[in-house]
C-alpha cells in the first residue's frame, strides 16, 4: 500500500546571501513513501533542520526541485500546501491562556473560513486527532502548564487535526524522557502504518530509529546523505561508516551501536 | 456574561464623565440637557455637549484604539511587553506631530488649526508611527531575541524623542510650551466637531483589526507553524503594520502620546476572558479599553478646579498591571 509520495531531484538547500550561495547539502535524489516512517539521522550542524525546512516550502531549495504528490512543491498555493504538509518544529510556541483543544484546532485553519468558524468536520478531524493522540485527559489543560511530552502529543495531534498525507517532525523527542521518546515513536509508527501517512522525522535517538523507521535517511557533512533501509545501510557499512568512532561500536549482527570503554 | 458586565461599567462611566467637571452641574440638569432639545441654559449646554461630551466620546475611542493596537503588538512580536508606547511608535508619532508644528509654525494647542492643519497633523503622525513600526519589522527579521527587540524599540524611542527635544529647542517659547501640555496627554483635544472625523478614523482600524482574528490567532503558534497553517505572513505583517499605524497615530495626533493604556489593558483582558482567542479578546479590548480610558478620564477631571494630565494618571494603573504580569511569569518559572 505504500506509494511515493515525495519526489526530491537535485535538490541542494542552503542560503542565498548577498555573497552569493552558501549550499549546505545535496545535489540529493531520494524519495518519500506513504505508510512509512522515515528517519533523518545525522550530527548537529550537518544541515537536517535546513532540509526540512526546504521540503516543508520554509525556503527555497538553491537547485533541484521538490515533487509533493507529483506537484512541485513551488507550484502549489498556500492553502493547498497546508493540506497536504503539516509539521511539528522544535520551536515552543509562548502560548499564555490557550487550552490544548483549541491549539489542536488551530490545524484545522486551511479548512475553516474568514474567521476561523468550526464545521460538523473540522469539530470531528478535532476530536479524531485528539483521541489518537490519548490526550483526551488534556483536552481543557492551559497548553503552558504541560510537561514537554504532553505538549509535544498535543503538538502532533494538531498536524494530525491539519489531515495532511505528509507530516514532518523536527526531533520530535528531543527533552523527552525515555518512556515519552519511546510513547511518541510508537505513537509516528503507527499513524505511518495504519493510517498511511508519510511520516519524516529528524531525530538524534538512533537506537529507537534503527529500531522502529522503515527507511533511514544518513546525513553527514564530508560524508553526503545516504537513504536506504536499515538492513541496507547495515550491509553497504554505511551505518558504520556515518557513526562509529572512538567509544562506539557497531554491532552487524544486531545491526546497533554499542558505547565501549577505551 | 462578562462583556455584559463590561458593556455596563461603560455606560456607567461613560454618565459618570458626563456628570463630573469643573463646573458643578446637577445629574438631573445633565440628563436633561442632553435628552431635550430645549435650550435649557446657554453656557451650561456648552459645557456638556461641548466639551463634556466630546471629552467622554474621545476617551471611549482613545482607550479602544490603544488598547487593540497594544494587543496586537503583543500577538505580533509574541511578546507581553509590547505597546505603542513602549515600542516607540507613539513617539515617531510625536515626532511627526513635532515636524508638523514646526512647519506650521506657533502653539501646538490644536484649537487654532483649520481642517488643512488637522490633516497635515494626522498625516504626519501617521507617517511617523508607521516609520517606526517598519523599522521594528525589520529589526524583527534580524533580531530573533524578543527581548533585543524590545530594547532596540526603547532605544529607537529614545532617538525620535532627542530629535525632538532639539526641534523644542530650535521653537519658540510658546511652541515649546505648547508641545508640552500635548506631551502630558488629554481627552480634551478633540471638539465636537471633529469627533465624526475621529470616530471614522478609529472606526476603520478597529474594523480592520477585527477583520483579522483569524490570522493573529495563528500567528500566536510562531511564524513557520503559521507559514505551514497557510499564512501569507508578509500580506498579515503588513495588515498589521497599517493597523496599528491608524490606530496609534489618529489617537496621538489628537490626544498626544499616551502611555501605558495600550500596553497594560490587553494583559486585563486576558486575565478576564481567561484565553487568547482574538475573536474574544479583541471585542473585550475595545470594551475595557473604553472603560479604562473613562476611568482615566474621570480621575483627570475629578478634582475641583484643575484638569489633571492624562499621562499622571495611565501610569496609575498601568504599572501594577505590568509589574504582576513580570511577577507571574518569574513565579512560574520555579
Amino acid at each position: 500500500m505504500s506509494a511515493e509520495t515525495i519526489k526530491v531531484c537535485g535538490l541542494t538547500t542552503g542560503y542565498r546571501n548577498s555573497k552569493g550561495d552558501i549550499s549546505i547539502t545535496g545535489p540529493l535524489d531520494a524519495t518519500l513513501e506513504s505508510g512509512e516512517l522515515t528517519c533523518l539521522l545525522g550530527p548537529n550542524g550537518a544541515g537536517k533542520s535546513t532540509l526540512l525546512r526546504t521540503l516543508a516550502g520554509f525556503q527555497k531549495p538553491l537547485a533541484g526541485y521538490v515533487k509533493v504528490e507529483g506537484k512541485k512543491l513551488s507550484d502549489y498555493s498556500g492553502r493547498d500546501l497546508a493540506r497536504t504538509i503539516s509539521v511539528v518544529l522544535t520551536e515552543k510556541p509562548l502560548l499564555e491562556n490557550m487550552d490544548v483543544e483549541t491549539l489542536v484546532g488551530l490545524g484545522r485553519a486551511p479548512y475553516t473560513g474568514f474567521w476561523g468558524r468550526f464545521s460538523p468536520e473540522d469539530t470531528e478531524a478535532v476530536e479524531r486527532a485528539i483521541s489518537l493522540m490519548g490526550i483526551d485527559s488534556l483536552r481543557h489543560r492551559m497548553v503552558q502548564s504541560l510537561s514537554d511530552g504532553e505538549r509535544q502529543k498535543t503538538m502532533i495531534a494538531k498536524a494530525f487535526a491539519q489531515e495532511t498525507p505528509v507530516i514532518f517532525l523536527d526531533e520530535p523527542t528531543a527533552f523527552l524522557d525515555y518512556p515519552s521518546k519511546v510513547e511518541i515513536m510508537l505513537l509516528l509508527y503507527s499513524l505511518a502504518h495504519k493510517m498511511g501517512k508519510t511520516i519524516f522525522m529528524s531525530t538524534h535517538d538512533l537506537d529507537m530509529a534503527l529500531q522502529l523507521s522503515d527507511k533511514i535517511w544518513l546525513m553527514d557533512k564530508k560524508l553526503g546523505v545516504r537513504t536506504g533501509t536499515h538492513r541496507e545501510l547495515t550491509d553497504s557499512g554505511d551505518l558504520e561508516r556515518y557513526f562509529v568512532r572512538p567509544g562506539i561500536r557497531f554491532d552487524r549482527e544486531e545491526g546497533l551501536f554499542k558505547v565501549v570503554r577505551y | 456574561m462578562r462583556f455584559i458586565i463590561l458593556s455596563i461599567s461603560l455606560v456607567v462611566l461613560f454618565f459618570l464623565n458626563l456628570f463630573v467637571g469643573s463646573v458643578a452641574i446637577p445629574p438631573a440638569q445633565v440628563v436633561d440637557i442632553l435628552f431635550s432639545n430645549a435650550d435649557v441654559d446657554g453656557p451650561l449646554r456648552f459645557i456638556v455637549v461641548g466639551s463634556r461630551l466630546p471629552q467622554a466620546i474621545t476617551a471611549v475611542l482613545a482607550g479602544a484604539a490603544l488598547t487593540v493596537s497594544g494587543l496586537m503588538l503583543q500577538t505580533a512580536f509574541r511578546n507581553p511587553l509590547a505597546g505603542p508606547s513602549i515600542l516607540g511608535i507613539t513617539s515617531g508619532s510625536s515626532l511627526g506631530v513635532a515636524l508638523v508644528i514646526l512647519l506650521f509654525g506657533g502653539s501646538v494647542s490644536a484649537a487654532g488649526y483649520s481642517f488643512g492643519g488637522y490633516m497635515a497633523i494626522l498625516i504626519g503622525s501617521f507617517a511617523g508611527s508607521i516609520a517606526i513600526m517598519g523599522l521594528l519589522l525589520l529589526f524583527s527579521m534580524w533580531l530573533k531575541n524578543d527581548l533585543m527587540l524590545l530594547i532596540s524599540g526603547i532605544m529607537v524611542g529614545y532617538l525620535t524623542s532627542s530629535v525632538i527635544t532639539l526641534l523644542n529647542y530650535l521653537s519658540t517659547a510658546e511652541g515649546v510650551h505648547g508641545y508640552a501640555m500635548w506631551g502630558m496627554g488629554n481627552f480634551n483635544g478633540v471638539a465636537l466637531g471633529q469627533i465624526p472625523l475621529f470616530s471614522i478614523a478609529i472606526g476603520i482600524g478597529l474594523v480592520m483589526s477585527i477583520l483579522m482574528v483569524k490570522p493573529l490567532n495563528i500567528i500566536l503558534l510562531g511564524e513557520n507553524y503559521a507559514l505551514n497553517l497557510g499564512i501569507r505572513m508578509q500580506w498579515v505583517r503588513n495588515m498589521l503594520l497599517v493597523t496599528t499605524g491608524i490606530l496609534t497615530s489618529v489617537v496621538t495626533a489628537f490626544c498626544g502620546p499616551i502611555s501605558f493604556i495600550g500596553l497594560a489593558v490587553p494583559h486585563v483582558v486576558r486575565m478576564i476572558f481567561r484565553t487568547s482567542d482574538h475573536r474574544v479578546i479583541i471585542p473585550g479590548c475595545i470594551l475595557a479599553g473604553g472603560v479604562v480610558g473613562l476611568v482615566c478620564n474621570f480621575l483627570c477631571i475629578l478634582p475641583e478646579n484643575i484638569v489633571l494630565p492624562l499621562n499622571g494618571v495611565t501610569p496609575l494603573i498601568g504599572v501594577p498591571v505590568i509589574m504582576y504580569v513580570i511577577f507571574k511569569e518569574r513565579f512560574k518559572k520555579r
